[in-house]
């Protein structure tokens, strides 16, 4: 159990994957205009990457994995060069489902996220997180909580930095720093601040 | 068939005035590892050029027969299926650093760019544009790229494609390279002064006040 928990804070704080990995920084500063927003998109992020990692988790060691397929008499398979194309796949389809969905039951939603919901197929961080998984041999259940936890350390950035621009609007910005510049600006600064916590050992 | 200005415009418009990465806001994340070193940033903006340029071509030219509930995953599998045939002539043609940017060249396939213009603008437009709007936008990564690869080799590392350009201190020289330069975040503070510099020259790109 400590494993997880510690697994968990790690993937929340200590590697979080859009301000100590920079990953998924498209969405992250294309919708962080308002909380609102950026809470929903955090959600579907939290969504998408705590199915897609178990999901790819499953798929790689079940079928791509070297050796994986010998209940097939293949012994020598090492289908692990597909893995790129397979995992984009899964994501591609997932998003796909979850855009179907949000467009029935949350049309709302639907329409403030956009262009920005197919775009988290493109989303490195979901990409991202697959890779770190199949890097770093998690098995099904560390998937599930490395997917989740990684899903909410995202979650829990793009909300501090929309609140963060939400304040900003009364501060009196030069005029082409405005917008886009400062808030490239701000990323820097809370990815600095982040670092602290990669001195925590769990 | 588009006449010559229109053509003009898609392939330049996207290098300044409407640059993919200081106003689009996409293809952030590659922007931020590559730029460590200046030949890593030419090699990733020539491999995403290329990769924007076809996909574009080939998602433009089967766009009509595209079902729309699926076509992300249709897309994804051409960018894929691309990224995977830069990534073998690269390792035919410049090994070592084919080796060394493995992972860059796999993450195109989840770079916004690509897929960004690919649902934005060759889902609805004819091939040669398509083709010309990718091109395009690939030189706009290229040039915040290769702004940014400059800065912060020369200035963190002292050296220009691995050249050395400013003696270091440590080596004999005068010059003591600035290792905030060297964190990834820096990028964030380089492309947010591009952005500044950019816009004090295009005042139409200034955002309003909200």
């Amino acid at each position: 159990m400590e494993q997880y928990i510690s697994l968990f804070v790690k993937a929340v704080f200590v590697e979080n994957l859009a301000l100590s990995f920079f990953l998924g920084m498209c969405t992250f500063l294309a919708v962080s205009k308002k909380v609102t927003t950026s809470l929903g998109l955090g959600v579907a992020v939290i969504f998408v990457l705590g199915v897609a990692v178990p999901v790819n988790n499953l798929v790689y060691y079940a079928v791509l994995a070297p050796g994986a397929l010998e209940w097939l008499g293949f012994k020598e398979a090492d289908l692990s060069f597909l893995r790129f194309l397979t995992f984009i796949g899964v994501i591609a389809a997932l998003v796909q489902i979850l855009e179907m969905a949000l467009d029935k039951f949350f049309p709302a939603l639907y329409n403030a996220l956009g262009i920005f919901l197919p775009l988290i197929t493109v989303n490195c961080a979901i990409f991202g997180a697959v890779s770190f998984m199949v890097e770093r041999n998690l098995n099904f259940t560390e998937s599930v909580v490395f997917g989740i936890g990684s899903g909410v350390g995202w979650a829990l950035a793009i909300v501090l930095l929309a609140g963060i621009r939400e304040k900003m609007k009364y501060a009196d910005v030069p005029d082409g720093l405005r917008g886009l510049g400062i808030t490239f600006i701000t990323v820097g600064l809370m990815g600095f601040g982040f670092m602290s916590f990669s001195g925590i050992s769990l | 068939m588009a006449n010559a200005k229109e053509m003009k415009d898609v392939l330049f418009g996207p290098v300044f005035a409407n640059n993919p990465i200081a106003l689009q806001v996409l293809g952030v994340c590659s922007a931020l590892a590559v730029t460590s070193s200046l030949k890593n940033a030419l090699i990733m903006s020539i491999a995403l050029t290329v990769v924007t340029a076809f996909s574009s071509l080939f998602i433009s030219m089967i766009r009509n027969h595209i079902p729309s509930s699926v076509r992300i995953i249709v897309q994804m599998t051409i960018i894929a299926s691309l990224v995977i045939v830069v990534d073998q002539v690269l390792q035919a043609v410049v090994y070592t650093t084919a080796k060394e940017l493995s992972t860059f060249i796999g993450l195109i396939i989840t770079n916004c760019i690509v897929m960004g213009r690919a649902e934005a603008y060759a889902m609805k437009s004819p091939p040669t544009m398509s083709f010309l709007d990718g091109i395009g936008n690939g030189l706009g990564y290229s040039v915040v790229l290769l702004t940014v690869g400059f800065v912060r080799e020369l200035f963190g590392s002292g050296t220009l494609f691995g050249a050395e350009i400013l003696p270091l201190v440590s080596d004999g020289g005068w010059y003591r390279p600035m290792g905030l330069l060297i964190m990834p975040f820096s990028s964030f503070f380089l492309v947010g002064i591009f952005i500044w510099i950019l816009r004090t020259y295009k005042k139409d790109q200034v955002e309003a006040k909200a």
